[in-house]
């Protein structure tokens, strides 16, 4: 992340509530691949719509943009 | 009426084993009736197993967000082998059809599967149901192709609209979410299962293993319990305990079980007794 940040054209979204900062021009496949997101096992929503995995590497992240990336945990 | 016995129609059923007794959900097979939830154990270690010990190939799992830089090996799916278990992802903590149905999207993208476990809970404090929200939640499910395995409560009106919507199979509540509290209402449950032509899981309530015995007896298709296995003191031996009490029910079942009487009926002869004859 630390060198994305320094980037003064810093993109600032939202993953999870949280907030981050990204390259500008950065694809969702670089945003999952600093945050260190598993392989397999999750499905990303970006402002509300599901990314499917093929477009991973596509989608543009933009200023503003808010993620959420879900996985499975333990439940009945 | 409710004694319908499938060992009459059915020869494999005489000689049931987990092949020629699967349990078939539309086209999935499942060699265990026993559906086992992933919440609550101490630890994954535990967890992996109460899953062994309970003999289940099905096991459900949530959708949360996801913990960001989280260590290789605390996630779930480390410790849940897709080889053996295929995975029914839920929808707990939805409270409305809209929040239901976009979990149930996520979890399909993210596990890559159809299979769905609808749950749309009217409040906190009982977790009951929303009959409403939940029959709202499946017809959009079903229309978006998913199988919809449908946690409800055990009303039978309700399970036949459910039925009609299309789901895979209707999931009526023994007793509340996590209760304890068992069977309910088996009334309930045997009309629900006499009306359905697909399968009826009881899910939810139970809280030993005779529970898992009653429900089965009553011609279910399978359980579904989570907190009796997570919350026992020896979890992998409830586990085991939970396993035997759900082959037990079901041979019972397919055994057709003795009608009922009002008095007592010897079970040895009453001719032919011995008597000392003393002078």
């Amino acid at each position: 992340m630390t060198d994305i940040e320094k980037n003064s054209g810093a993109a600032r979204i939202e993953i999870n509530g949280e907030p981050r900062h990204v390259a500008p021009g950065a694809t969702l496949a670089d945003v999952l691949k600093l945050i260190g997101a598993p392989k397999s096992g999750f499905a990303v929503e970006k402002n509300g719509d599901i990314v499917p995995k093929s477009r991973h590497a596509s989608e543009e992240i933009r200023e503003g943009d808010r993620l959420e990336i879900v996985t499975f945990v333990g439940g009945g | 009426m409710a004694n319908v016995n499938p060992s009459a129609v059915d020869p494999a059923a005489k000689n049931p084993s987990a092949q020629t007794d699967a349990l078939r959900v539309g086209d999935l097979v499942f060699t265990s009736r026993l559906f086992v939830g992933t919440g609550k154990y101490k630890s994954f270690e535990q967890m992996v197993s109460a899953l062994d010990a309970s003999g289940t190939v099905c096991v459900t799992v949530a959708v949360r967000r996801a913990k960001l830089g989280a260590p290789k090996g605390e996630s779930l799916l480390d410790h849940i082998d897709r080889n053996r278990y295929s995975l029914l992802p839920n929808t707990a903590g939805c409270y409305t059809a809209d929040d239901a149905v976009r979990t149930a999207q996520l979890a399909r993208e993210a596990g890559l599967s159809e299979i769905i476990k609808l749950e749309v809970l009217g409040d906190e404090k009982t977790l009951l149901p929303d009959p409403l929200a939940t029959l709202e939640a499946a017809k959009i499910l079903v229309k978006d192709g998913f199988k919809v395995f449908v946690y409800t409560s055990d009303d039978p009106i309700l399970a036949r609209r459910l039925e009609d919507a299309g789901v895979a199979a209707v999931m009526p509540a023994g007793s509340p979410i996590g209760s304890g509290q068992g069977i309910l209402n088996p009334q309930n449950i045997r009309i629900i299962v006499e009306n359905a032509k697909i399968p009826v899981i009881v899910d939810a309530g139970v809280g030993t293993a005779s529970d898992v015995a009653i429900a089965m007896e009553l011609g279910i298709g399978g359980v579904l319990l989570n907190t009796a296995i997570a919350d026992a003191s020896d979890p992998i031996l409830m586990a085991r305990a939970m396993r035997l009490a759900c082959d037990s029910g079901r041979l019972a079942w397919l055994a057709g079980r003795m009608p009922k009487k009002a008095y007592g009926a010897a079970s040895s002869p009453k001719e032919g007794l011995s008597k000392i004859s003393k002078n």
